[in-house]
């Protein structure tokens, strides 16, 4: 085989779905032993590549060369067989099995799982992904998940390893130990196809990038040559956009969390662990954290959906809301954009309209949606389209269902429905997670602005960029136990990464060594 | 009468009536185990019932009744199978659709068969151990299906908990997603699941008019695939359990026909009422704690799932 | 070759026409069962359909059996809106009838204008108090409302079996299981003088508008649809998942107990050992065949009494096994399930295959 004959070469990838063009005409090529990124935001078409070259999807056309050699791939049992390895970004793991079954489901060589732990931990130590065979998943945190992804695929002896977006789940200290691993497999001359959409990221790791855009590829580019602009500019088409947040003084307390313990409902859910937060009028804070460290805990206990037993561990504007449920909350002024945008913040089979009812129906946001018991249409209608207008909602009009907007549609329709309800204090769970350049930047403005006009806002993140762009302090999640939090003048990506990772007194070493300046 | 002589018949009709909810039970905890919930059990049973009744009465072969009736819950399974699994149908609303249709087909099918009966199944006799006193008729004297499904339970155990199969229905059970990623036929394998639960729901519904009380009666599973679906909750999905809660359901269930003997002057509606009450207050039992359901429950079940392609 | 693909939004004219398709396609079976069963499939058909509402009277029964059909299929329908699966109507209208029949027994003697007001409060209270075991074991205990819903509906029978062979028993109707005839005071009036047809199908049709005035304007209605279409999005709004448990079993329930009460003191006249068809489960299908409309309950009522005195127009005209009607209420669903695909899905044509090359699977 000819050294420069190439591992993988698309040719011509076409796949629609009924509302979108994810893959238009794609092309890619992967040398052996190169760690090749995909690049591109969210939607245009990253993964649905990766779903063809792994056989979970069917292109609707285009063909593939493994080794110069044309192949369909039917199924990923088949891909496998070819040597191809696949990182999903929304693990294929099963919770309630263990570590060992979970490997040997997609192992195409029939071993018990008894029989795999000493291979699983051969190869964990050789690749410095220490997992336990015998643990169940649903114990397991998302970093440690992770590894027993790229363990399963490393059993294989893989050629060509998939990561879709492997970063989102580790803390900023993990991620340099995975591009090591990463690495090491590179040098052995295994292939990898890196998916990502953080520049710096792709710049530090891979040595190829095809960038796609809106289903099509809109460069191929050897990324250490190229700017985070020039790569910004092929992936959007223009320069990153940025918001705009000007110093402020923050004012009163509005929200009050004090010695908030819960034990999840979920069984695998995590427990929350005396937590203690204020937050200010005119003030953004942002919790940075891996997701599955408590987030979804926190974030339906201050919204009401858990109802708390002590009264005074939520506060708001002074007045004990413990007890109170989602809707008597609402009724004090909290709004809530959740982590689910289809099925929590919106109903995907009823209108946009009906939609808005969903929250707005509350008596003191002023709305008069409901009189007496019944249901004000025209004003449930008029507010609507006021939300459309106000936050550039792409749809049919206020009569089109909640499901049939895009991702980014949707999220901007629910952040200005709880924008417009005129609150007190707004919690944000995953603002733009999975939504374009373009409406993030719409999203993080318009939360930026509730501060300006005095309300306390909350946000709860895994994007630590994004939280370093508009919050005026910090704190960390993990395990359940909350940081204090720091204004983000003093806080660095270093320590909010150790903080991340469970290890609060991690500050203290930085401290001493002069590189930490908080009080 | 000695307690022996009321004993010994109130034991061994509690086997009799345990064994279809063992056999429907253990059909449907495979089905649900991969995350598909079929509440037409009720009408399979029925529709496996009369066509056990009929091959046997046409052929004199209850062999063949039972591989009748075990064919017909295939087939009505299946249509349940297409509607759930091939065309997204909610799986509550078809569940239901498919008793109600499997009363109406049995009560049709049947017209003809009021007031025919047949040679029930004959019971098994175990030289010497079916002599043994006490022992010999409470244990070595039933009918093959008795053992059979005991067999079974013991099968789907082991199925369940050891092999790669049972991993594999496991894994779809929970995240029919994953499995699809990681290259499983989730879809084929859940027809699978539900075919064999239709199969021995057959089964189940063919030992009433081929032991229970050996002809055909108009609805004559009276509830029983429904007590088959509690059973499955209250073994928290668990083949052990199963077994435990049907000997228990059976002697609830057999008690009325035994009251009087035990000396309890009870109205007879009173003690029939006893399966369906029991079956709420260990439903009750159960549930009552949310932890004890989450844990267990196949955590995609009821669920429509459907392979992008 | 056509594969499926989803529909970027719902189909709405496709929620229309399911029904219309499902109910075209249990026909067009019923006509090919008429011929399998050796009948001529056009007169079977005439026979089955046509000819039992043919005549004013026909019309009368028709509506009579429609009645219990829509008291059941609107309180369902409200309920499997909100995802609560009350699926123990006819438990629920057996003890209707019992309350009722309770009052009407123990007034024998009165013959006062406010009896039937108070057998029919008396009915749905009934009604409810039986729907509302299942709504606390679900909320109290988390208990499948399913099963226990179900299991109850067999309770039922046998505490009317008890009564009707025991307490209620007539004295003086030679041991037969069945109670007094009830007084004039307690029956329904009926609205045209030699049809059968009551003022409970009036009562009926009032709930009908009400339940769709509810379902439409009122928030309640609204925060009920909400907590079926998305529980999540229902506790994210703030809507009591337990008030929606018992609303709507309460609200069926009470509908139930009234169907209970119109066939106790309309065409039977006493208590029986068995007072309804299986009314309370044809009003499951009912209801999705109306699709969960109160106006489309009113419908599919019509449609499915049809089959109940086709039914039995068939048996006496033709032999044909008037358990046919079940057949036909269970392939109904059936139809009307496989027919929804096209709300959420849509044939297109698959991708030719563009090259042929090797394969690996």
């Amino acid at each position: 085989m000819p050294a420069d004959q190439p591992r993988l070469k698309m040719l011509g990838i076409c796949k629609s779905y009924p509302a979108v063009v994810a893959n238009s005409d794609v092309d890619l090529t992967v040398m052996p032993g190169e760690i090749h990124a995909v690049l591109g935001e969210n939607g245009a078409g990253k993964s649905t590549l990766m779903k063809i070259i792994y056989g979970v999807t069917r292109p609707d056309a285009g063909e593939m060369l493994w080794d110069g050699r044309q192949v369909r791939v039917r199924s990923p049992a088949a891909a496998r067989k070819l040597g191809i390895g696949m990182v999903f970004q929304h693990f294929a793991l099963f919770e309630t099995l263990t570590v060992a079954e979970n490997i040997s489901l997609a192992l195409d060589e029939r071993v018990t799982p008894a029989l795999l732990g000493p291979r699983i931990r051969s190869v964990s130590e050789a690749y410095g992904l220490p997992v336990d065979p015998n643990r169940h998943v649903h114990g397991l945190s998302v970093g440690e998940r992770q590894r027993v992804e790229i363990v399963r695929c490393l059993l294989q002896s893989p050629r060509l390893l998939i990561m879709d977006e492997p970063t989102s789940v580790l803390t900023p200290q993990a991620v340099l130990k995975l591009f090591e691993s990463l690495r090491r497999l590179a040098a052995e001359g295994c292939s990898i196809l890196y998916i990502s959409h953080k520049l710096d990221e792709i710049q530090a790791l891979c040595g190829k990038a095809t960038v796609l855009r809106a289903g099509r590829v809109s460069g191929c580019v050897d990324p250490r040559r190229e700017t985070s602009r020039s790569l910004a500019e092929m992936m959007i088409g223009k320069e990153l956009p940025t918001c705009h947040m000007a110093p402020r003084a923050p004012g009163e307390v509005r929200l009050a969390i004090r010695k908030l313990t819960l034990s999840a409902a979920d069984p695998y859910g995590t427990d929350l662990q005396n937590i203690n937060l204020e937050l200010r009028s005119g003030e953004v804070v942002g919790i940075a954290g891996v997701s599955g460290n408590g987030q979804q805990e926190l974030l339906k206990a201050l919204s009401g959906e858990v109802p708390l037993t002590t009264p005074a561990a939520v506060q708001l504007e002074g007045r004990d809301a413990g007890l109170l449920n989602a809707a008597e909350r609402r009724g004090l002024g909290l709004c809530f954009v959740p982590e689910e945008r289809l099925g929590r913040g919106a109903v995907p089979d009823l209108s946009l309209a009906d939609n808005a009812l969903l929250t707005g129906y509350v008596p003191e946001s002023g709305m008069g949606m409901v009189r007496n018991g019944l249901i004000q249409a025209s004003a449930v209608r008029e507010f609507a389209r006021r939300v459309i207008d106000r936050f550039n909602v792409k749809c049919g009009d206020e009569t089109s269902h909640a499901g049939s907007l895009s991702g980014g549609n949707l999220q901007k329709y629910i952040v200005g429905r709880e924008t417009l309800l005129t609150p007190k204090v707004m919690v944000v769970a995953q603002p733009t997670w999975g939504v374009d350049v373009g409406a993030s930047m719409l999203i993080r403005q318009a939360i930026i602005d509730l501060r300006d006009q005095g309300v306390a806002v909350l946000v709860v993140s895994e994007e630590l960029d994004e939280l370093f762009m508009m919050s005026d302090r910090i704190a960390v999640l993990a395990d359940g136990r909350l940081s204090r939090a720091v204004p983000i003048a003093e806080a660095s990506v270093d320590q909010i990464g150790l903080w991340m990772s469970g290890n609060f007194d991690a500050d203290a070493i930085v401290a001493d060594q002069g590189a930490g300046n908080h009080a | 009468m000695s307690p022996e002589h009321l004993l010994i018949p109130f034991l061994a009709s509690t086997a009799g009536a345990a064994t279809p909810l063992i056999l429907a039970a253990m059909g449907e905890l495979v089905t649900e185990r991969s995350g598909v919930l079929n509440l037409g059990v009720e009408g399979m049973m029925l529709v496996g019932a009369v066509a056990g009744f009929a091959v046997t009465l046409s052929t004199g072969h209850s062999s063949l009744g039972l591989l009748a009736a075990m064919l017909a819950g295939m087939a009505t399974a299946l249509i349940f199978a297409f509607l759930v699994l091939t065309l997204q149908a909610n799986q509550v609303a078809t569940g239901l659709a498919l008793t109600l249709f499997g009363v109406g087909l049995s009560a049709f099918a049947g017209r003809g068969y009021a007031g025919q009966t047949i040679q029930p199944l004959p019971h098994l006799s175990f030289p010497l151990l079916s002599d043994i006193p006490f022992l010999g008729p409470l244990l070595f004297r039933f009918d093959a299906l008795v053992y059979l499904a005991l067999l079974l339970a013991l099968a789907v155990s082991w199925m369940l908990n050891r092999t790669r199969l049972g991993l594999i229905i496991r894994a779809i059970g929970e995240s029919p997603q994953s499995a699809h990623a990681i290259g499983y036929p989730v879809i084929a394998l859940r027809y699978c699941s539900v075919l064999f639960g239709g199969a021995l729901a057959g089964l189940a519904g063919a030992y009433l008019p081929m032991v229970l009380t050996p002809m055909w009666v108009e609805g004559m599973t009276a509830g029983r695939g429904w007590i088959a679906l509690a059973l499955v909750v209250f073994a928290t999905w668990k083949p052990r359990g199963v077994v435990l809660g049907a000997y228990l359901f059976g002697g609830v269930t057999v008690l009325q026909f035994h009251a009087q003997g035990f000396g309890l002057e009870i109205p007879s509606e009173f003690l029939s009422m006893l399966p369906y009450l029991a079956t709420i207050f260990v439903l009750v039992l159960i549930s009552r704690n949310p932890q004890t359901i989450l844990l267990n429950k196949p955590m995609s079940l009821g669920q429509s799932f459907r392979a992008d392609q | 070759m056509l594969r499926l693909e989803a529909r970027p939004a719902p189909s709405r004219a496709m929620m229309f026409a399911s029904p219309l398709i499902a109910a075209a396609a249990m026909l067009l079976t019923g006509s090919l069962l008429f011929s399998f069963l050796g009948q001529e499939p056009l007169h079977a058909f005439y026979v089955y359909f046509i000819k039992p509402a043919s005549t004013a009277y026909g019309v009368g029964e028709l509506l009579l059996k429609a009645t219990p059909l829509i008291l059941c299929g609107v309180g369902l329908a409200l309920g499997f809106r909100a995802s609560v699966w009350n699926i123990g109507a006819d438990g629920q209208l057996t003890i209707g009838a019992i309350a009722g029949g309770c009052v009407a027994l123990y007034f024998r003697e009165v013959d006062a204008a406010w009896v039937l007001p108070l057998m029919l409060v008396a009915g749905a209270l009934g009604g409810m108090a039986w729907a509302a075991i299942p709504a606390l074991l679900r909320t109290r205990y988390n208990t499948n409302e399913i099963l226990v819903s179900l299991m109850l509906v067999y309770v039922a029978y046998l505490l009317l079996s008890y009564l009707v062979h025991g307490p209620l028993r007539d004295p003086h109707g030679f041991n037969f299981p069945q109670s007094r005839m009830f007084q004039e005071a307690a029956l329904l009036p009926l609205l045209v003088e030699g049809l059968r047809t009551n003022v409970a199908f009036i009562l009926s049709l009032v709930l009908t508008a009400g339940a769709w005035f509810f379902c439409s304007r009122s928030f309640i209605g609204y925060r009920m649809q909400v907590s079926g279409m998305a529980p999540a999005a229902a506790a994210y709004a703030g809507f009591s998942e337990k008030r929606n448990v018992w609303l709507a079993f309460l609200i069926s329930g009470a509908t139930a107990g009234l169907a209970g009460v119109g066939e106790v003191a309309g065409p039977i006249g006493q208590l029986q050992p068995s007072v309804s068809p299986g009314y309370g489960f044809a009003a499951i299908i009912v209801a999705y065949v109306g699709r969960l409309h109160p106006l489309g309950v009113l419908l599919a009522s019509l449609l499915m009494s049809l089959l109940y005195i086709g039914g039995e127009s068939a048996q006496m005209e033709l032999q044909i096994p008037s358990a046919i009607t079940g057949l036909f209420q269970g392939l109904l669903l059936f139809y009307l399930l496989a027919a929804d695909l096209f709300i959420h899905y849509r044939f297109k044509p698959a991708m030719p295959v563009l090259h042929a090359v090797p394969t690996t699977d």
